[in-house]
């Protein structure tokens, strides 16, 4: 079980920093949303993976799941999914506005432009 | 236990939804509320601070909960007096945002404040690592708001630039966050320093690659390099009141690192050792000159300023990295001057977009107000670019000291010596073309002079420079105090005990383990 929830995370985390490094706004926001899943995952393994143990320190029980990780991961999912929704909407109205969907700077020209409005 | 110590983050919190729903469409009420609450947070961390400087240290448990099962705020000498630096700046800051009317041009500008506020000062609040990772995302949310306010398709551009780059940050947070929980199962900065501390020389792995991806979440946001490309096209495209409270953000990634590193990772110990003197320092360094430089070489006023931030944060930084008591104490009172001089050159930066056709460094036509904001220019740039007579250079001179002892002293010497004089070089160009040029400039002959900009603007850019003028004249006394502010953060025996040891609920069960 840990080999595949590794290489899930593994995987997750190369396409996200590859699509991040795209130069259009959608492919990096996908790649964003693909790293916070990746992290999630990540976050709920780091309180060690057990199957079938009680989530909560009781008597007489010997292993028991962390069940902090699980609380970790439901802020970061909450913050990650609002977060998504905020960049999604600016770089939607970015696109509206300026007609162009590149997440690098503009150039001096179209700065100038700008300026001369 | 009092409740002063939460009031900070409680107060923003019930302003901000209170001006959204009840005061949505009168904003002489908003402006009022936000005020009252920025005055509010004063006096409350004017006492919080007064409570601090004898070396008290005041701990919240929320809820009861003892120290390593609930979130604890704690508040010393270092975190009180970020807090009273942030309410002071934010009151100016609002004071220009109404007089320059900022705040009419969108909405909902006093309610995204007063939660930017609630993050800000949540963040320098807390012992808590995740509580942290926390109101990081409540200032930065915020922070996405108050960037795009009022619109506009470049600064919507450049907002999308920001939010992406912080939400990559901030997935590396939890990337370090997830690995310091599995190496030692706390998440609490004063339990962290007692465990990191026990952590056996063979199974330290983890921990490193924990220490190191937290720093360069703390380096995103105090805009280290090479993690400092967001900031240029962020801050010169937001909006001036905005940017001019964006100058304390960068300083809650230096206060992140100072508050990591000298209790959790602490320079002596052996599994990060290292780690500050080998990659910070030059890290450090090379932003120092990458700002003066990006001073030297910018085509626009506002990227000007974007880019001194830069390189007054690499001072701060080449400060914090020598790790020593005297090195992080000039830190501290550079922070200071550092955010208000930043912040007194953005509303400035402002203050000539009002009355210029564009923030080009060509010659045109004088700015409405020319003599007067050209003065405060004059005054806010000799701070920034470390000259005498202003705590810039005082604050110059206490890094060059505290580091002449230190290896690297010859580096540290020659860089900052050397950036300064293209800073000054930089601004002195820039002033002089915009404000002094300009004089010889004919106006069209149809050209309508837009009108100055309002007292209330000038008086609280006024404010700032009055305020870079008393931590000039004060500074022995603020030195005097960053001294011993640098005394108890390299002795936090009495921080963790106080945290780790106060009785709560649960805490009886620590002895079972």
């Amino acid at each position: 079980m840990e080999l595949l929830v590794a290489t899930a995370i593994g995987i997750l985390t190369a396409g996200g920093i590859y699509l991040v490094l795209r130069l259009r706004t959608f492919p990096v926001i996908l790649g964003v949303s693909l790293l916070t899943y990746a992290v999630n995952v990540f976050l709920f393994a780091s309180g060690r993976l057990t199957i079938g143990a009680s989530p909560i320190l009781i008597d007489g029980v010997e292993t028991y799941t962390d069940p902090l990780p699980q609380a970790l991961v439901l802020t970061a999912i909450v913050i990650s999914f609002g977060m998504t929704a905020v960049v999604v909407m600016i770089a939607l109205g970015a696109y509206l506005g300026s007609n162009d969907d590149h997440v690098d700077d503009p150039d001096d020209a179209a700065l100038a432009a700008e300026d001369a409005k | 236990m009092n409740h002063w110590i939460i009031v900070p983050i409680i107060l923003p919190a019930i302003l901000a939804p209170f001006i959204v729903l009840a005061a949505r469409h009168h904003i002489g009420i908003q402006r009022a509320f936000s005020v009252a609450g920025v005055l509010a947070l004063i006096a409350i961390s004017t006492g919080l601070a007064w409570q601090a400087a004898d070396g008290t240290i005041t701990l919240y448990q929320t809820g009861d909960w003892a120290a390593p099962f609930g979130i604890v705020l704690v508040g010393d000498r270092l975190s009180t007096m970020m807090v009273l630096l942030t309410s002071v700046l934010a009151l100016f800051v609002l004071l220009y945002a109404i007089g320059s009317k900022w705040d009419e041009r969108g909405r909902h500008f006093h309610a995204l404040f007063q939660f930017q506020l609630m993050g800000i000062l949540g963040a320098f609040l807390t012992g808590d690592l995740f509580n942290l990772f926390v109101f990081f995302e409540v200032l930065l949310i915020a922070s996405y708001g108050l960037m795009i306010h009022s619109g506009g398709d470049q600064r919507l551009r450049a907002g999308v630039q920001y939010v992406l780059y912080n939400l990559l940050g901030s997935t590396l947070f939890l990337f370090a966050l997830g690995s310091i929980y599995a190496e030692t199962g706390t998440l609490n900065m004063a339990d962290l320093a007692v465990r990191v501390a026990e952590v056996g020389p063979e199974a330290t792995v983890g921990i490193r690659v924990a220490a190191v991806l937290l720093l360069m979440v703390f380096a995103i946001k105090a805009a280290l390099a090479p993690l400092h490309f967001w900031l240029p096209s962020s801050y010169s495209e937001a909006p001036g009141p905005v940017a001019a409270l964006f100058a304390i953000m960068t300083k809650v990634g230096a206060y992140a690192i100072i508050r990591v590193y000298t209790m959790i990772f602490h320079p002596e110990l052996e599994v990060t050792m290292g780690l500050h003197d080998t990659w910070l320092l030059p890290a450090a360094l090379v932003s120092l000159v990458i700002g003066m430089v990006g001073v030297l070489a910018a085509k626009h006023l506002d990227r000007l300023v974007a880019f001194s931030v830069i390189g007054s944060m690499g001072m701060v930084m080449v400060a914090i990295s020598l790790m020593s008591e005297a090195g992080i104490a000039a830190a501290l009172y550079y922070i200071i001057h550092s955010t208000l001089a930043a912040a007194a050159l953005f509303l400035i930066v402002d203050l000539v977009k009002t009355g210029r056709a564009g923030l080009t460094l060509v010659a045109a036509p004088p700015v409405s107000g020319a003599a007067l904001t050209a003065g405060l220019f004059f005054v806010a740039a000799i701070a920034m670019a470390g000259l005498p007579p202003l705590s810039g250079f005082i604050g110059k001179l206490l890094i060059l000291e505290a580091s002449f002892s230190t290896d690297m002293a010859v580096w540290v010497w020659a860089i900052i010596l050397s950036s300064s004089l293209i800073a000054v070089v930089g601004f002195a160009r820039a002033g002089s073309v915009v404000f002094w040029k300009g004089q010889s400039v004919e106006y069209e002959e149809d050209a309508v002079l837009p009108d100055a900009p309002s007292t209330l603007a000038y008086a609280a850019v006024g404010g700032l420079v009055a305020m870079l003028i008393a931590h000039t004249i004060f500074a022995g006394h603020m030195h005097d105090y960053m001294q011993v502010m640098a005394e108890q953060l390299f002795a936090p025996v009495d921080y963790i005990s106080t945290v780790v040891e106060t009785p709560g609920k649960m805490s009886t069960t620590k002895e079972g383990h």
